[in-house]
């Protein structure tokens, strides 16, 4: 590796040499999509360790979304720099993209699963297609469905789930290639609370394997509970971050 | 794992575009049939060149007794000196890299041949041998170079006329090569025509294919892994196409147009051989995936975006 990227990446391992390694590095990172548009993110800067749990907060469209759509490279950052996992997103090449997401799980608010296979094949799936073989799926595949409490439900289909089953599948699924962080925007926005509760355990099971978390969520019951650092956005800012945080702040 | 993925794939493609990839079948094998048939017609072509030049060649009409009006008759029948100077000038070794071979044929042979073929015809009974003078008969050893010959003897004393067979083949050669471009015309339409097709299934599959892209994408599968699918699809579709052209071409001419041509053309046309079809089988299936490979380039340029 050669290149700014990793200059840049050889500073924050330095400067977060007591604190642990930083995963996730913005500085002063802005994002506007259309020329003359409102910023959807503005100027920020935020720095996620290794095998932390982080929630995101805020209204719709204050920008949780966004800044979890420029991690994974699905959108371009517009000024300010931006470190994942040691490189740098904005001089990222385009081929070199895939291998990157590989490392990155993501769940969302629609599960997104495949309708015509099993919950056994929708998780085989994600490593079929970065062609792990044979052998490795059968033996991780079931190890991860345990992970997620869905052991004995192999040849199920999604719609013969509830929709926290069809969640944990979604989550099994993000974290089966073993991604050092899982992105979940709003994974719980089209469940009841106590669903939400079993999907968040679930979470956390994953959080604890050493995978960084991070999760953009309305569930204040949630937040307030797990006792987790909280960053909250508005309009596109960081108003408020804090180790153990509240849904509502301060309080 | 990764072959019979991609296999599974392309083959549940097939049953979700199943009237798309009938069409895109369709139309290739139509349009490589015309392809086909041009180059078949194209080695025809070369075949009755190859057969006919042997034996075309450049006759030289001496003067028979009564024509002094026309060529260069006007000293009447062509004396034994002309028909000397002619055919030394024939031999000179100035035309010897053209000439192969000369002979003569005397005015009587010449009236005879003729009686033969038109005899008992009204007309043949009103000609007598004296219209017939000698020919000299010229094999060249390039048919192309026909004109330097012509021009050599055309203007000496005793030449009636000098004519060169191979006019007679071109006229043919001429229509069958406006038939080829015809049959080339219609393979660009059509070709045009699958390559839009094929395009518009390749988006098609990936419309209803959207979710899985979407996943493969996120989970970091190579575009390679994500497009070949739809590649191959167009592809298959094609080959399949261009398989039926090639079995079409060849049962037409194995079953139909050798025996045709054979009753009613043999004398010009030689014979059909059912395995030109064989000979240009390559050539479409070429064509095929090239259809299929422009296509997918137009398609998936679009949607490669990661």
């Amino acid at each position: 590796m050669a290149g700014p990227g990793y200059a840049g990446w050889a500073q924050h391992y330095e400067r977060n040499e007591l604190s642990g390694y930083s995963v996730i590095t913005f500085e002063n990172v802005t994002k506007i999509y259309a020329r003359g548009a409102r910023p959807a993110l503005d100027g920020v800067s935020l720095e996620i360790l290794r095998g932390q749990f982080c929630f995101l907060v805020g209204a719709s469209g204050s920008g949780k979304s966004t800044l979890l759509a420029l991690v994974l490279r699905e959108e371009h950052i517009t000024s300010g720099r931006a470190f994942v996992l040691g490189q740098d997103i904005a001089e990222m090449p385009q081929r070199r993209i895939p291998r990157f997401r590989r490392q990155i799980g993501s769940v969302f608010q629609d599960f997104r699963l495949l309708e015509g296979k099993t919950v056994f094949e929708n998780v085989a799936f994600a490593m079929q297609v970065i062609g792990r073989p044979r052998h490795a799926i059968m033996r991780t595949v079931p190890d991860v469905l345990e992970l997620v409490g869905l052991a004995g439900k192999e040849k199920r289909t999604p719609h013969e789930l509830s929709g926290g089953e069809q969640q944990r599948v979604a989550i099994a699924r993000a974290v089966v290639n073993r991604p050092q962080i899982l992105l979940a925007d709003e994974p719980t926005g089209n469940l009841d609370p106590r669903t939400s509760e079993g999907i968040m355990a679930v979470l956390e099971r994953v959080n604890q394997t050493g995978t960084t978390v991070v999760m953009a969520t309305h569930d204040v019951g949630l937040v307030d509970q797990a006792q987790h650092r909280v960053v909250e956005l508005v309009e596109g800012q960081i108003v408020r971050d804090e180790a153990f945080g509240y849904y509502g702040g301060g309080l | 794992m990764r072959l019979r993925f991609v296999l599974t794939e392309i083959l549940h493609g097939f049953r979700r575009n199943a009237s798309m990839i009938g069409a895109v079948i369709l139309v290739t094998f139509v349009s490589l049939t015309a392809v086909g048939a041009a180059l078949m017609m194209q080695i025809q072509v070369d075949r009755i060149k190859g057969a006919w030049y042997d034996r075309v060649e450049v006759s030289i009409y001496l003067c028979p007794q009564d024509a002094q009006d026309q060529g260069n008759c006007s000293g009447g029948a062509v004396s034994d000196d002309q028909q000397r100077a002619i055919k030394d000038r024939l031999q000179s070794a100035e035309l010897a890299q053209y000439v192969e071979e000369v002979f003569d044929q005397s005015g009587q042979s010449v009236f005879e041949e003729y009686q033969e073929r038109f005899g008992g015809s009204y007309i043949s009974n009103e000609v007598t041998a004296e219209a017939f003078g000698p020919v000299i008969h010229v094999k060249l050893k390039d048919p192309d170079m026909f004109a330097v010959v012509t021009d050599a003897v055309g203007t000496m004393p005793g030449v009636l006329q000098a004519v060169d067979q191979s006019d007679l083949f071109d006229q043919l050669f001429d229509l069958l090569s406006k038939v080829r471009l015809a049959a080339l015309a219609v393979a660009g339409v059509l070709g045009l025509a699958a390559i839009l097709l094929i395009a518009t299934t390749i988006r098609l599959s990936a419309l209803s294919r959207q979710r899985e892209t979407g996943i493969m994408r996120l989970v970091g599968a190579s575009n390679l892994f994500i497009q070949l699918p739809f590649m191959l699809e167009g592809a298959v579709a094609a080959l399949l196409g261009s398989v039926l052209a090639v079995g079409t071409l060849w049962s037409v001419s194995e079953f139909w147009l050798s025996k045709w041509v054979e009753e009613n053309f043999a004398v010009v046309m030689g014979s059909v051989n059912p395995y030109d079809a064989i000979a240009v089988a390559p050539w479409l299936v070429i064509a095929a995936v090239v259809l299929a490979g422009v296509s997918s380039a137009l398609t998936l340029r679009r949607f490669t975006r990661v």
